[in-house]
């Protein structure tokens, strides 16, 4: 009976969305907005990756709530599954990982943690920034969890490096706020675009969020592993 | 016959994405309408939101487009598709690894609490 009713409420929602959508035009046009970052992104913020000169530059603003968003659903597991560690009796001994497992975490934990800084770094330049960049500096610390879990990092050291990076980010806005007068202005010279060394404050900016986004990842990660243990 | 494959080729050219996008969709909506277990309904809610991502980045997209970034001089700025959705989806992907980890940790609180993840035999979920 429920699957019936269930169906039949799907067949009726999916029935309206397809009026609705045929007469949209599907694979033409951009909308007025896109084509003016497509036609000055480079000029005016000095990234050749448009999508982080939209992100970081243009909707700076909506990129601060989202990593407060981030940071909120951070807290609130940590403060979800924090009243039932307290109860917790005994630890378990966690067995340790066989040998290949062990080695293959500790050769290749520097290697994913170097390609995520390659990814963070050239957000501004190449597809990738610092959400990308930090979920996969996280996923290095995935494999420290399962491979070799008494290396892992102390989780001090995640909520000093998140708040850091958070507080990079709107000293770096309310720079901009007093120099010119609003929030995330870019008052860095723009340099040549293509280069490391270009875009103003958008590497800066994205580098923050990369570590920021990494270490909350990790501890959201520690705090479910630690859970289930 | 070759008019009729012409018109579907046309149809799937034209809907093919829309398909697969609500296709998600509806696949997550019923596994979060019929299951019993609350990670199976979680599981679901991340295929509804792949869904909805796939529907916006597929709204921005042109024929033959490439990614909207200068990588080298002299690439076509009229073919490249919208960047606008794709940051809209950046976003909507971080929000949502923040959900999942969310509803993840209620799980196992609900877990802990009633010993069972069966929605069916937790009172207060009960529909």
């Amino acid at each position: 009976m429920r699957i019936i009713i269930s169906i039949l409420l799907l067949v009726i929602i999916a029935l309206g969305i397809t009026l609705s959508l045929v007469i949209i035009p599907f694979n033409e046009s951009t909308t007025q907005v896109g084509e003016y970052y497509i036609d000055n992104g480079v000029e005016e913020t000095g990234a050749t990756n448009i999508v982080t000169s939209v992100v970081v530059n243009y909707r700076g603003f909506d990129t601060l709530g989202e990593v407060t968003i981030l940071f909120i659903a951070a807290v609130g597991l940590g403060a979800v599954l924090a009243t039932s560690k307290k109860s917790k009796a005994g630890k378990k001994k966690i067995e340790p990982a066989s040998l290949v497992v062990y080695t293959g975490c500790r050769f290749l934990f520097p290697l994913i943690i170097l390609f995520g800084l390659y990814v963070l770094i050239h957000g501004h330049l190449s597809p990738g920034g610092g959400f990308q960049g930090g979920a996969i500096i996280a996923s290095a610390f995935v494999l420290i969890y399962m491979g070799c879990r008494e290396k892992r990092p102390a989780m001090v050291l995640t909520k000093v490096i998140e708040s850091i990076g958070g507080l990079v980010f709107i000293i770096v806005g309310l720079i901009g706020l007093g120099i010119g007068g609003y929030f995330l202005l870019n008052f860095l010279p723009g340099g040549v675009p293509n280069t490391l060394l270009s875009a103003g404050i958008i590497p800066i900016i994205y580098i923050a969020i990369g570590f920021k986004v990494g270490s909350e990842l990790t501890g959201v990660i520690d705090n479910l592993i630690e859970e289930s243990e | 016959m070759d008019l009729l494959s012409n018109s579907v080729v046309d149809f799937l050219d034209n809907y093919i994405y829309y398909i697969g996008a609500f296709g998600l969709v509806f696949i997550g909506l019923l596994i979060i309408l019929i299951k019993r277990n609350l990670i199976k309904v979680i599981i679901g809610l991340s295929i509804l939101e792949t869904g909805v991502n796939l529907f916006l980045i597929s709204v921005g997209y042109i024929k033959q487009g490439t990614a909207p970034i200068f990588s080298k001089p002299g690439l076509d700025s009229a073919i490249m598709v919208d960047p606008v959705p794709q940051a809209l989806v950046l976003t909507a992907i971080v929000i949502g690894v923040a959900i999942l980890a969310l509803a993840l940790s209620m799980a196992i609180r609900l877990y802990r609490h009633y010993g069972t993840l069966n929605l069916r035999k937790i009172k207060e979920q009960r529909w």
